[in-house]
């Protein structure tokens, strides 16, 4: 059960194992709270990630290249350290206000804020992770959109970027303030690398609006789009340009929005 | 071991340490003690091996000291100390919110039980590294997992709010002192 919880099962034992918990059902309702509580867990402290690294951390560390390498490794590793704190510290300063203190009257665009916040995060967290950017790959293709059409409860679609030049690695599950969301990640030849986080959202709609408009957030060295559409919220992130990303996020819509 | 590998175990380690204490400083106070700790016994690392896993047990292994150090002075507050945590995020927001009060469950956990549930969520590592880590036998780590989860959603669902605190109210000052 915890195996099924935890994700880490083979196919055979999945079906195994989800054929029992179809028989107990008050199993199952356990099992699914236990995998929403881990959903949670897993954002707990997200943001420490992120942060810049304490001096004081960094030299605790440094005394072990010290050892090993050097004196001249260690000043070549701490200028390395120092920027890049340097540039963490820039990224995490030149961030926007998050949640300015009277946002509440203006629920809607706080929801907007917070889901464009949230797929930032992700994508900031994912996109540089060598060996796991992905939960399921595009190997997976089907199975990784009927999991996550599953757990979002509608059914999901993935873009084909080939023509702009970004292939799909994958994607994977991530807990959302409003639910399940989910978030695809594309390559290109360059190893550039973006993502489209998509969630459900309920409060997008009361402005009757049936244009979808295109926001655009900047975050340090990513930029995302954003949009709704359909009750679904959309935010495609990266580091590019932002007429680059628009195109993509262009391309995105239209092939998302043909019914 | 080449710096920059232990340098980029450091976020990890900061976060784990976090929830692991469920207070900022005591955790950065950990991940120093266990960065230090590590750079005086390097050679005991075996280049190639798992540099992550070692450090997680390095850091089990001192905080699992200082618990018990804390217990014998019969410090240890039921509580814990995520209050200084409440304080910091003073002006928060009901995502603040949640995590406060999931960070407050937490903390109700016995030591090695809230080890085994971050480990293997948190830190996604699998079972038999977690028993590698905490030395205990897998049998034991599985057990822990379950009374982790079960006491943690039995606190989640418990009416743990005083007020009217809900995802809508959040401006709200976090209160310090929740009664339960």
């Amino acid at each position: 059960m915890h195996a099924w919880v935890d994700e880490r099962l083979t196919p055979e034992q999945l079906h195994a194992v989800e054929a029992q918990l179809g028989q107990h059902p008050a199993q199952h309702n356990e099992a699914l709270q236990w995998r929403s509580q881990a959903d949670a867990l897993r954002v707990l402290h997200l943001d420490v990630l992120q942060e810049p690294v304490p001096a004081h951390l960094l030299e605790s560390a440094q005394r072990i290249s010290t050892y090993r390498h050097g004196v001249r490794q260690w000043t070549r590793w701490g200028g390395m350290a120092a920027s890049v704190a340097l540039a963490f510290a820039c990224g995490w300063w030149g961030r926007p206000a998050l949640f300015p203190d009277n946002e509440l009257a203006q629920t809607s665009r706080a929801l907007n804020k917070g889901f464009v916040q949230q797929a930032s995060t992700a994508h900031a967290v994912y996109a540089p992770e060598v060996r796991h950017p992905v939960e399921v790959t595009s190997a997976e293709q089907a199975h990784l959109v009927q999991w996550l059409s599953k757990r979002l409860g509608r059914p999901l679609r993935v873009p084909d970027l080939s023509a702009q030049g970004y292939v799909l690695m994958g994607g994977r599950l991530l807990p959302g303030d409003t639910g399940a969301r989910a978030q695809f990640m594309f390559q290109n030849t360059g190893g550039a690398r973006i993502t489209l986080y998509v969630g459900g959202v309920t409060d997008a709609s009361p402005k009757g609006s049936q244009d979808t408009v295109f926001q655009f957030s900047n975050q340090g060295s990513n930029r995302s789009f954003y949009w709704v559409d359909h009750g679904f919220g959309y935010a495609l992130t990266g580091a590019l340009e932002r007429q680059e990303l628009m195109a993509l996020s262009e391309a995105v819509y239209s092939q998302l929005g043909a019914p | 071991m080449p710096p920059r590998q232990l340098h980029e175990q450091i976020p990890g380690l900061r976060r784990y340490a976090r929830a692991l204490t469920g207070n900022t400083w005591a955790a950065d106070d950990l991940v120093q003690d266990t960065l230090e700790r590590a750079c005086s016994k390097w050679r005991l690392w075996l280049a190639g091996s798992d540099l992550r896993a070692w450090l997680f047990t390095i850091m089990h292994n001192i905080h699992a000291s200082e618990v018990r150090k804390l217990v014998r002075q019969q410090q240890l507050a039921p509580t814990g100390p995520w209050e200084d945590e409440a304080q910091q995020v003073a002006e928060a927001t009901s995502d603040n919110d949640i995590r406060l009060d999931l960070q407050r469950c937490l903390m109700q956990l016995p030591e090695d039980q809230r080890s085994v549930l971050l480990l293997v969520v948190l830190e996604d590592m699998s079972y038999a590294d977690v028993a590698r880590i905490t030395s205990a036998p897998l049998g034991t780590v599985m057990s822990r997992l379950s009374r982790a989860r079960s006491r943690l959603q039995t606190l989640m669902n418990a009416p743990a709010k005083a007020g009217p605190s809900s995802a809508s109210a959040g401006a709200d000052i976090v209160p310090l002192h929740r009664s339960r």
